[in-house]
């Protein structure tokens, strides 16, 4: 065997050996378990009883319930009261904080800090701000002389008060990311666009929105993808109450697995939501022209 | 007279918002705007200090009098709060290592060493990324209940230790901007790929660890619906569950579920004032990669 032969054997074991751990990692707890998955979702198969092939009874039940149809809808009601909140909210703060003031480090210092608690323990404490009686916030809205609504025990309210919460915990981290796509954007063409005769909401519109274009992209995916599997908050919160008003797909999911022990249909219904992170994802790269990467 | 000239001369930096809102208007939004994002925490320690008639007083208090510290001193006897930080501690350490450890080794194959599969093998571990966590929930939910698991903390360890893809591809973007000639350097002084792995590239990629490192403990140490599925036992809970069974147990106990809160935030809190600069550089970084 001549030596480049035995040098490209050598590096190729090197090569394996590295990849090894993750790759053997990736196909039995990811690759293996989604094909099992998907043949649970085919199966009734509920804790103590003997898995047998059902068809499609699985999608068919999960179909029929009205709970699954509720559930769909909460967490689409959920995506559409936090996602376009937090990019707006998170851009304009990241905007405001870019035009040169003094204590930007403290501000953003502060508007951090809910990022880094977690879930659990901050969904507690909004529980008790939102107590109707006796929390912060209806306290304050009594002294204006307002009425505050029960919150989570409010068959209207319950789904924006978690929404509110959420998009209180997730503005800073995406501000973070906003200020930083802002401060990649080169100064010469601002520069330039003034001397042109540009206005400030010109500017915007024609130079930042544009250049900080994949960082939006990547804002919009990562949140639309987070957002379809809350389950903390709403699990802390309301346990999906009052009457389903905040139950979302991965509660329905584990309460069907983990409380009901109907794994098949749990298996169904999370095939669902994985087929609606597909597609929102999918649509999300084909309509991305006006994501702009060359500078 | 003076204002005019001076004005035209401001230096060019980005003013969107300072032009039309003026700048006193800004201050006045983001100041707000930082008060809201403390308050809920000022008001759960302000709680977690009330006595239990106290709480429900009209209007609430911020600053309580008498203030009450057995609060704390409860919720710790109550639950086994002190063992659920060692086992959080525990396994997001675990955790952290492990896969900065296999993420970092499949990072720098698939970055710098040509092998028969290369590019499948990275699509396929980009493809899994696409996957989301609740559908091989219940499968190996299954398999670990078979394999004895349920009720300890492996489940919770070793799948996020070796399947880490978003760390692979994290730490792969991050080693291919590393030049060539420092590892010819070390092969020319006859080191084995490991050794040029462990004590040339990782070196190198100081930063990205840093931020994999951090999203990595910081993601475990609140993770809930993993340990949720698998932890029956107080003892062996983390402090996302313990305060998940505070609210279970004692529903109405405003002071104590603070308390509760309280002592389990404080430490993230604390790392995150003095490693503050790494948090953001973090999220810089593996936003503008990923």
């Amino acid at each position: 065997m001549n030596q480049s032969v035995r040098r490209k054997l050598r590096e190729h074991a090197w090569a394996y050996l590295f990849i090894a751990p993750q790759m053997l990692g990736l196909l039995c707890f990811i690759a293996v378990p989604v094909i099992f998955a998907f043949m649970i979702s085919f199966m009734k198969w509920d804790i103590g009883s003997t898995p047998e092939w059902s068809g499609v009874d699985n999608y068919r039940k999960m179909m029929s319930d009205p709970t699954f149809w509720k559930v769909l809808k909460n967490t689409f009601v959920f995506v559409a009261l936090t996602v376009p909140t937090m990019v707006a909210g998170s851009l304009l703060l990241a905007l405001m904080l870019n035009s040169g003031l003094r204590g930007r480090t403290l501000f953003r210092a502060a508007y951090f800090i809910p990022a880094v608690t977690s879930s659990v323990a901050v969904a507690l404490i909004w529980t008790w701000l939102y107590n109707p009686n006796y929390g912060l916030i209806n306290a304050s809205l009594n002294a204006l002389g307002l009425q505050g609504p029960g919150w989570l025990t409010d068959m209207k309210w319950a789904l924006p008060s978690v929404a509110i919460m959420y998009v209180w915990q997730g503005l800073g981290y995406n501000m973070v990311l906003f200020l930083a796509g802002l401060q990649g954007v080169p100064s010469h063409l601002y520069e330039a666009a003034k001397i042109d005769g540009a206005g400030s909401w010109q500017r915007f519109w024609r130079i930042t929105l544009p250049m900080i274009s994949p960082t939006t992209f990547f804002v919009v995916i990562m949140l639309l993808i987070g957002t379809l599997q809350v389950f903390s908050e709403p699990y802390m919160m309301t346990r999906g109450g009052p009457a389903d008003a905040t139950n979302v797909m991965v509660l329905h999911i584990f309460n069907t697995a983990f409380q009901f022990y109907r794994m098949g249909e749990a298996s169904a219904i999370s095939f669902v939501l994985f087929l609606i992170i597909l597609c929102v994802t999918y649509i999300q790269f084909r309509y991305s022209k006006w994501v702009n990467y060359d500078v | 007279m003076y204002s005019l000239p001076a004005k035209k001369r401001k230096p060019i930096v980005v003013h969107h918002g300072a032009v039309w809102l003026g700048k006193g208007f800004i201050y006045g939004i983001l100041t707000a705007g930082a008060f809201l994002m403390v308050l809920p925490f000022l008001w759960m320690i302000s709680t977690s200090l009330k006595g239990g008639g106290s709480v429900f007083d009209y209007p609430p208090r911020l600053i309580p009098s008498p203030i009450h510290f057995e609060n704390y001193a409860k919720s710790w006897e109550l639950l086994p709060i002190g063992l659920a930080y060692v086992n959080s501690l525990k396994i997001s350490l675990l955790v952290t290592v492990g896969s900065l450890l296999t993420c970092s080794m499949a990072g720098y194959a698939f970055a710098k060493m040509r092998f028969v599969g290369r590019n499948a093998l990275f699509v396929a571990l980009l493809a899994t990324m696409m996957i989301p966590g609740q559908v091989t929930l219940i499968p190996m939910f299954m398999w670990f209940s078979e394999f004895g698991w349920v009720d300890t903390h492996w489940p919770l360890i070793v799948p996020p230790v070796l399947s880490n893809a978003f760390g692979v591809f994290l730490l792969r973007q991050f080693m291919a901007t590393i030049p060539n000639e420092l590892e010819e350097a070390g092969r020319m002084d006859g080191l084995n790929p490991f050794r040029i792995y462990w004590s040339i590239v990782l070196p190198n990629c100081k930063p990205a660890l840093a931020a994999l490192g951090i999203f990595t403990f910081m993601g475990n140490w609140n993770n809930f619906l993993t340990p949720l599925i698998y932890l029956n036992t107080e003892t062996k809970f983390t402090l996302p569950l313990i305060i998940a069974s505070f609210k279970g147990l004692y529903t109405t106990d405003w002071p104590l579920l603070m308390a509760a809160s309280c002592i389990s935030l404080v430490p993230m809190l604390v790392v995150y004032l003095f490693a503050q600069r790494y948090f953001i550089e973090g999220i810089t970084l593996s936003g503008l990669k990923g």
